[in-house]
């Protein structure tokens, strides 16, 4: 396989870690004011993830010298043409990350609401624009022959981008819901499971449309069937959550935030960015890419450290597998 | 002003920001691991308190250099697009390993210790803030080689073709000697701060409350913190030294501006302090060391140090016209302020040792004053050591390769970056003011009463740990 290839595939392995790690994240924060009838609850939500955030957001930031080291055409016109867009994501990041580590540190009601809000907005936020910006990257922007971005703000507004950040939204609250009824106990789990159906309906019906609608803007039979499997993932999710089987329910909405991202990344291959004005514009794998020198290093890094990382990543869940509920919060 | 100098003010005050927290994450982790050995080893409940105390403080802090550190990662495509492009062959590398190797063990472990007090066997859990503490000294070495390639750019070659400079040897990117000098610098300048805090935090304690059962926890703390502090301000002296040499050799107008130095000399002065006229035609003022600029940058009492003037023509007819020179009040300022104010976090640390000499604690309402000074100080001349050597690369991006100005993103608007630049430092603003509160606020609670740790079959307690 050419090399261009695996990094179009590392990163795209990057983002689909992230968006099924931080995704169930900012699922827990967007549900904070919707689950957690009171502070006890709420801390129960936010300790559910408290081991774990840091770790699953150092994904992002992977995936992003990923794109640097590996493609930096790809990582300069994106991030510049993208510019807005991601300066709110960063803001929200920065918000929510103190949030998680200042909220308890003073007892006063306000205190923690104000925390409370960072969390919300600091979730919704990066889980609309995170949908918003790979929707525009599916479908291609204004870049010059440089590969310069010549759009305006307006240009990433489009219908079809604004659907994806309705579905990634969506589909981040489900993993959410999933996730609070996977990890808790008492009361917080039922409703959490019960959310999560109502939730994940919605979220089949956007996701269904959002695919469909990618596939119609680029496909091959590979993203075909991906998509496919994507939805169905997410229904037999949603089964498992109806009768209350959380373990498979999980399983289920991350496997279909997986295949939805890799459906994405399946329809753009080779392209990287499409250009919708110049064809000679388009940045591709190819035209992107470092030099061979460069990437063959890289690949040797990545071959040695990405086991290591999975393997302590993964045992850390298992040390913080157990279910929490209210019994368990201590009061200071 | 245009969209160029308003990136290049982003990136001075969102990077100085990021680094008030870095030294601090960097040292306390350090630290924090010693005090939690220290108790794995002899049982003393003081160290058990020292840490959870300091642990606390240290988390504080690191919640904002993890948040304020991704916008760094951003910024350079975001503001820098055409540095990105030109460099990404070969800078893009180390930052990727570094969210690879250093970032995920720092993250990852770093939440295995904070909520791991009850559910890791005590060998594990000390372990846990070891390899963290681990994981954040070993990603300031691959941030601080991407930077030396800004500085003293090798192992890459231009490549006329693509107009991007290309990587050749990877090996030579990491071990290129401005790295390997700037990284112990570093470290140390991180320590500096982090045995500052040990000891302002402690003195406070030990002078406002002389009887507390936690006497001996604090004495320790503030002598070992100023052991620390004194032991790094030697090895940030040595390593700068050893800096100021290679910046001679490969950076001669960065030495040239550090000193205000407009005519090459042989033997050159060190200046203490001199007030002139900016273009260097005349000074009003000026105290001299004679022969130790000479000796600090060559290693020779009688070597030969390039003024500016000889450079700028130099480079003028090396790269073509336009100037080639730093800002010289920033550089010369900072560079001393670098300096004085490190200097003087040692002398505090030296007083502490002092009035705690043969088991005596201190009483002087001036030395708690000092104290509480000293955690500003290094950090102070960590932020002015990093404005020196930023700016004395100016006004190159890669020293020699590309200018600043060249490496700008076009496609960022005046409105975009300014947009950018206020978001920024109205939400950095905001948390410093809240940090410093926090900070304050948990210094003052003290260290904690330690409780027996519960059962370890109870389910139904409550966690030792929960946000």
């Amino acid at each position: 396989m050419e090399l261009t290839t695996i990094w179009f595939l590392l990163v795209a392995v990057l983002f689909t870690g992230y968006f099924i790690l931080e995704g169930f994240d900012f699922g827990v924060g967007m549900l904070l004011p919707v689950l957690g009838r009171d502070d006890k609850e709420r801390r129960v939500m936010i300790n559910t993830i408290g081991p774990v955030w840091d770790g699953n957001e150092v994904w992002l930031i992977t995936a992003g010298g990923a794109m640097f080291a590996a493609f930096p055409e790809w990582y300069a016109t994106l991030f510049s043409g993208f510019y807005l867009p991601l300066l709110l994501i960063l803001l929200a990041l920065i918000a929510r990350g103190v949030a998680f580590e200042y909220r308890h540190k003073r007892p006063e009601a306000s205190w923690k609401r104000r925390w409370d809000n960072a969390i919300f907005f600091g979730s919704l936020v990066p889980a609309i624009l995170w949908g918003v910006a790979f929707a525009n990257i599916l479908r291609g922007v204004p870049l010059d022959a440089d590969h310069e971005y010549v759009g305006g703000l307006l240009n990433l507004l489009n219908p079809y981008a604004l659907l994806g950040g309705a579905t990634t939204a969506a589909l981040f609250a489900t993993h959410g819901a999933v996730f609070v009824a996977l990890k808790t106990v008492g009361d917080i789990r039922g409703r959490a499971a019960a959310l999560a159906v109502r939730l994940g309906v919605a979220a089949a019906v956007l996701a269904v449309a959002f695919l469909s609608w990618t596939l119609t803007i680029r496909s091959s039979t590979a993203a075909v069937v991906l998509a496919v499997a994507a939805a169905l993932a997410l229904l037999g999710g949603l089964a498992a959550a109806t009768v209350r089987r959380e373990g498979w329910a999980f399983t289920g909405t991350a496997a279909a935030i997986g295949l939805a991202v890799a459906t994405l990344f399946t329809a753009l291959f080779p392209n990287v960015l499409p250009s919708t004005l110049d064809p000679t514009g388009t940045l591709t794998a190819t035209n992107a890419a470092s030099t061979p020198y460069t990437l063959t290093i890289m690949t040797w890094v990545a071959v040695f450290f990405t086991p290591i990382v999975l393997a302590y990543q993964g045992w850390t869940y298992w040390v913080f597998r157990k279910r929490i509920g209210v019994t368990h919060i201590p009061h200071h | 002003m245009d969209a160029l100098d308003v990136a290049r003010w982003q990136f001075g005050v969102t990077t100085v920001y990021h680094f008030l927290f870095v030294p601090l994450t960097i040292g306390l982790s350090v630290l924090v691991a010693i005090l939690q050995t220290l108790w794995h080893r002899t049982g003393d409940e003081k160290y058990l308190k020292l840490t959870k105390f300091y642990g606390k403080l240290f988390l504080i802090n690191f919640a904002m250099g993890v948040v304020t550190g991704i916008v760094q990662e951003f910024q350079f495509g975001m503001n820098w697009s055409d540095y990105s492009r030109f460099v990404g062959d070969i800078f893009g590398a180390p930052l990727a390993i570094e969210a690879l190797v250093a970032f995920f063990l720092e993250s990852t472990f770093i939440g295995l210790w904070i909520f791991g007090w009850d559910r890791l066997p005590a060998r594990l859990h000390l372990a846990s803030i070891w390899t963290a503490a681990i994981g954040t000294n070993l990603s300031a070495y691959f941030i601080l080689a991407a930077n030396s390639f800004m500085q003293n750019p090798v192992g890459y070659r231009y490549n006329p073709d693509t107009g991007r400079a290309e990587l050749t040897d990877f090996l030579a990117v990491l071990t290129n000697k401005v790295a390997l000098i700037t990284f112990p610098h570093t470290i140390a300048g991180a320590f500096l701060v982090a045995g500052s805090l040990l000891v302002a935090v402690a003195l406070w304690h030990l002078i406002r409350n002389r009887d507390s059962a936690d006497t001996p926890a604090y004495r320790f703390a503030a002598r070992f913190g100023a052991w620390v502090t004194l032991a790094s301000a030697a090895l940030v002296v040595v390593t700068g030294d050893i800096q100021g040499k290679i910046m001679t050799q490969v950076q001669p107008m960065k030495m040239a501006a550090a000193e205000g130095l407009y005519t090459t000399e042989s033997p050159a002065s060190f200046s203490v302090l001199t007030i002139g006229s900016l273009d260097g035609s005349r000074e009003l003022f000026a105290l001299k060391i004679p022969y130790l600029l000479s000796y600090l940058g060559t290693g020779d009492p009688n070597g030969t140090v390039q003024g500016i003037n000889d450079l700028q023509a130099r480079y003028s007819a090396q790269y073509g016209a336009g100037s080639y020179t730093p800002i010289i009040p920033v550089t010369y300022w900072s560079f001393r302020m670098m300096i004085g104010f490190g200097l003087a976090a040692a002398a505090i640390a030296l007083l502490v040792l002092w009035t705690h000499r043969k088991g005596r604690t201190p009483t002087s309402t001036w030395l708690l004053r000092a104290g509480l000074a000293m955690p500003i100080l290094p950090l102070l001349a960590n932020s002015f050591g990093w404005i020196f050597t930023e700016m004395g690369r100016q006004p190159w991006i890669v020293f020699g390769e590309m200018l600043t100005r060249d490496g700008v993103s076009r496609s960022v608007s005046l409105t975009e970056v300014l947009t950018s630049f206020t978001a920024f430092t109205l939400i950095y603003a905001t948390l410093a003011i809240i940090e410093v509160k926090l900070l304050i606020r948990y210094a003052k609670a003290g260290v904690p009463d330690i409780t027996p740790t519960p059962e370890p079959d109870d389910t139904e307690r409550p966690l030792t740990f929960a946000y």
